[in-house]
């Protein structure tokens, strides 16, 4: 994150003022330059509920339009997620609406795949260039060799479309590339995910731990505002990260570890907790299964064995230990989001499940809450055709325990090699396949093989550029979009409508699925005539309607308990229909039943291990072009120790490329010298260094972590791919 | 007459700079310029370290260094709790009070005046807080009259340690940081 002193500040926008000035005339204000605006201005204020998609929370908002011009964004008082509070991202969610670099109009490819040079064609051109690819691998290899990539509730009508088309293949990089370990570990162990938005009850927590998580960076709104709420209550902190993060600065313990060593700290952390019988003794007697042979396994696991591999004393293992157990059941230990890191990540999830059960945290108050939703019927369409094939994403159950969703590089792989079954289509929709997938060289090869590539997004994203054809979508202000009715501590649907016009001739996605629908002869799939007929269906089936929710933007469903303690009748549904402690399920897979310790692999002589991580301005690696997030951040820096900048040469400011272990070489990046990390790693917050020449405002500012992770360990259990396993070298830039 | 100051809980702070977007998005502010911004201060040596992280803007000071030596009369204190305003018609962009201002809190806008941060005066005319204080996801910072002494601003200043910045320039700053 940019933390520019005001003199800095001036410094940099000093340099640039007289060009801007030379381009722009007077003031370049985000309100003016749009190239069109609503068709009928309103004049004085107008306030239109909607909810926030500059990331996947789904944070209630009310947009504001100042005599017909969009103003600002602001939380929906209503809404649980926001409490009328947006963060960073959501506040500067009008500069979606503003970006210069936004695609304006549907492309076909000219030349050459990743060149991109288009042509400019009308919606009808795209769709019926789409229809007859499309078709031709219907006829030639059946409509599963169509697979979708998407991100996000916006991809809802186009997997509906996919769906009828008859593919079941159907991905998000979110499971293999992101919290899929932990969704396992956790299942695998109290028979439930975690979820999204997880359901972690930081608001009421005693003692919070975060391993390798940094809440305040990561920007999932409710968190954050919980995590403040309980620093404020003097909720007890415990931040486990070999980068003194954000939340490190609020908490009461620090441990400053060694990359790749979680697993450890948390084996004798129960190994403390099981020796001094400091566990939930009542809790595990009712719900536990497996608690001897657990508890045999992890009292062999000592501080003092930890401490070798960890580098954290004994003797703070230890008092941490006592001080979760102090302030159990209201002890959380968060299960973090981005899980996929050494290659063990299911195991190292599970132990952080076990951990919460030997609290009694999971369904008790200040740690696990159970979530409910607003349950509204889906619209009622016709059945999807028969599927001739299975889902080719994990051939024979090689992962065993990829449940619940399909593995994105799976899908890759069966691109590239046509095993079990060739794979001709991809579509993409509002993911960046070259940031968010470790090896870029397997995407670009696995594209080689493609017979049509269909990428819908608001930006020229790194994948648009290799795509066949890219639809541009409006931005989330613009458009309606399928209802939300997320688990959360209270049941809740909330109303995605449209603010104002599209600038150019970009369309919502449900147009644009309905509309390819039609041309592929799947018509009846979409039988409603326009969307707000498709929400109305939906809301009259549960009693509410459209024209009252779009003028509050929330409603509620009636309160319910969340907790044990509360009357929630405890359900645990694994095989023991008990909170696996032990588990025999991993055991007959041939898997540790109780995870235990494996040791990676440390950077060799003079190279670093690459971190990342994330700045609470932007999502992902799409909100980098946003006029308004941009001039928040612009580019990232690579943290490295201050000692350690100085054995080998290199100053605060300078800028450097990184060089990885397989000889790729980054774009240059500013080094941040700093106090705030260990000497065996770097940093970098994730999502710059970009190669897509239309995003002309952020191409190759930074550096792009996405790029040095050529090498990525796969887990055996669910195939995550864990990517904190790169290794790099600093080279200064002459 | 109420004085009004702003009481900021560093403790709560998380430099996620959605104050520093609200106040763009509310007031407009031009591409490349802040009227409140992020400051991280790092002490110690890894593993001890320890960190504050302020969002700094305008102190409102009650001795102002930039309205004294304001040519024109555009700097000026508001009768309006006190707060320290420029008026854009008047000002003509001499830069007097950018180099007079020991906080670096002015810039010149560009088309010609000398611009910071208002307190969001037109929201706290309605009643509203400053856009800020409204947005900030941690609820760490607080907006009220300072000569109330049951202002939630007063009661926090009673019952928890403080500091202000460059407390020596001698300016009486009315921003303050619970530490
Ligand atoms: S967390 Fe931020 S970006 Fe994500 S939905 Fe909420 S306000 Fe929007
Ligand atoms: S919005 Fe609040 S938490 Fe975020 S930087 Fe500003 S003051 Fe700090
Ligand atoms: S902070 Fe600077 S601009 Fe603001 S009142 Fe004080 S001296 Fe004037």
């Amino acid at each position: 994150m940019n933390s520019i002193s005001r003199r800095r500040f001036l410094k940099i926008s000093g340099a640039t003022i007289a060009t801007a000035a030379i381009l722009t005339g007077a003031s370049k204000t985000l309100v003016k330059g749009a190239d069109k605006i609503n068709k009928e201005k309103v004049k004085g204020i107008q306030k239109i509920p909607t909810y926030c998609d500059l990331c996947f929370w789904k944070c209630g908002a009310i947009a504001y339009l100042k005599d017909g011009e969009l103003w600002k964004v602001e939380g929906n008082p209503m809404d649980p997620l926001s409490k009328g509070r947006l963060c960073p991202r959501g506040t500067g969610g009008v500069g979606a609406h503003y970006d210069e670099d936004r695609l304006k109009t549907p492309l076909i490819r000219k030349n050459l795949r990743g060149e991109e040079k288009w042509v400019e064609v009308t919606w009808d051109e795209a769709f019926d260039f789409i229809a007859d690819k499309m078709n031709k691998i219907k006829n030639q290899y059946g409509p599963e060799s169509v697979a979708l990539f998407s991100h996000g509730i916006g991809g809802n009508f186009i997997k509906h479309l996919l769906r009828a088309y008859g593919s079941p293949n159907e991905t998000a990089p979110s499971f293999a590339q992101c919290r899929g370990p932990r969704e396992v570990g956790f299942e695998l162990t109290f028979g439930d995910v975690v979820g999204s938005p997880e359901r972690t009850d930081i608001e009421n927590t005693k003692c919070l731990v975060l391993i390798g998580s940094h809440l305040g960076e990561n920007m999932h709104n409710t968190q954050v505002q919980e995590f403040s709420h309980a620093v404020q209550k003097g909720a007890s902190i415990i931040v486990v990260d070999p980068r003194f993060s954000v939340a490190a600065s609020k908490a009461k313990f620090y441990l400053p570890i060694k990359p790749g060593t979680d697993l450890a700290l948390l084996l004798a952390w129960m190994g403390v907790i099981v020796r001094e019988k400091l566990y939930d003794a009542d809790y595990i007697a009712k719900y536990g299964y497996g608690f001897d042979k657990f508890a045999a396994e992890v009292s062999h696991y000592t501080p003092e064995w930890a401490y070798i591999e960890t580098g954290i004393e004994p003797e703070l293992i230890v008092e941490t230990a006592r001080e979760m157990a102090r302030y159990k059941p209201a002890t959380l230990v968060h299960p973090g989001r981005h899980a996929t890191w050494y290659g063990d990540d299911t195991q190292r999830s599970r132990a952080i499940a076990l951990l919460n059960a030997l609290l009694g945290s999971w369904g008790r108050k200040g740690g696990f809450y159970v979530p409910y939703s607003f349950s509204i019927p889906k619209y009622p369409y016709p059945p999807y055709p028969e599927l001739k094939k299975e889902p080719l994403d994990n051939p024979g159950g090689k992962y065993p325990f990829a449940t619940g969703e399909q593995i994105s590089t799976g899908i890759r792989e069966a691109t590239i090699t046509g095993q079990p079954y060739p794979i001709k289509g991809w579509f993409v929709y509002g993911t960046n396949l070259m940031q968010a997938l470790p090896n870029r060289d397997e995407t670009i090869k696995a594209i080689q093989n493609l017979d049509l590539m269909v990428v819908v997004d608001v930006v020229p994203s790194e994948i648009a550029g290799w795509a066949d054809v890219v639809l541009p979508e409006s931005v989330y202000l613009e458009r309606y979009d399928d209802l939300n009715t997320s688990p959360f501590r209270e049941g809740f649907v909330g109303i995605r409508q449209p603010v104002i016009d599209e600038p150019n001739d970009q369309k919502p996605n449900w147009w644009i699925a309905k509309k390819l629908a039609e041309k592929l002869g799947l018509g009846n799939y979409f039988p409603w005539k326009d969307v707000e007929e498709y929400l109305d269906t939906r809301l009259k089936a549960a009693g509410l309607s459209l024209d009252e929710l779009k003028k509050v933007g929330i409603v509620k469903a009636p309160e319910r308990p969340i907790y044990f303690e509360d009357g929630v009748e405890p359900e645990f549904p694994t095989p023991s229909g008990k909170i696996e402690f032990y588990s025999d399920q991993l055991a007959q897979a041939g898997f540790d039943p109780v995870p235990r310790y494996t040791k990676h692999e440390q950077p060799p002589e003079g190279y670093f291990r690459l971190l990342y991580g994330r700045a609470p301005v932007h999502t992902f690696s799409k909100t980098q072009s946003n006029p308004l997030l941009r001039d928040m951040m612009s580019e990232n820096e690579l943290w490295i120790n201050a000692d350690m900048a100085a054995k080998i040469g290199i100053k605060n400011g300078q800028k450097v490329r990184l060089r990885n272990q397989d000889g790729v070489v980054s774009d240059a990046i500013k080094v941040k010298t700093t106090e705030r990390i260990r000497r065996d790693c770097v940093y970098m917050v994730h999502g710059f260094g970009q190669k897509s020449r239309q995003l002309r405002s952020t191409y190759k500012k930074g550096a792009s972590d996405a790029e040095l992770i050529t090498k990525y360990n796969t887990d055996p259990l669910m195939g995550g791919t864990a990517m904190n396993v790169n290794f790099v070298t600093i080279e200064a830039e002459v | 007459m109420p004085r009004y100051g702003m009481v900021i809980d560093t403790k709560k702070c998380v430099g996620c700079q959605d104050c520093v977007v609200a106040c763009k998005t509310e007031n407009n502010i031009p591409e490349g310029y802040n009227r409140d911004w992020i400051v991280t201060e790092v002490k110690g040596k890894f593993p001890t370290v320890q960190m504050e992280i302020r969002t700094e803007r305008c102190n409102h000071c009650s001795n102002t260094p930039c309205v004294s030596c304001c040519p024109t009369g555009a700097s000026h204190i508001h009768e309006f709790g006190g707060i320290v305003l420029v008026d854009h018609e008047m000002c003509i962009g001499c830069k007097a009070c950018v180099e007079a201002c020991p906080y670096d809190a002015r810039y010149i806008h560009p088309d010609g005046y000398a611009d910071k941060c208002t307190f969001c005066i037109n929201r706290v005319e309605k009643g509203q807080n400053p856009a800020c204080v409204e947005v900030c996801p941690t609820h760490c910072m607080y907006f009220g009259d300072l000569d109330d002494p049951n202002s939630e601003v007063s009661k926090l200043l009673q019952s928890r340690k403080w500091h202000v910045n460059l407390p020596d320039a001698g300016t009486e700053p009315n921003i303050f940081y619970l530490i």
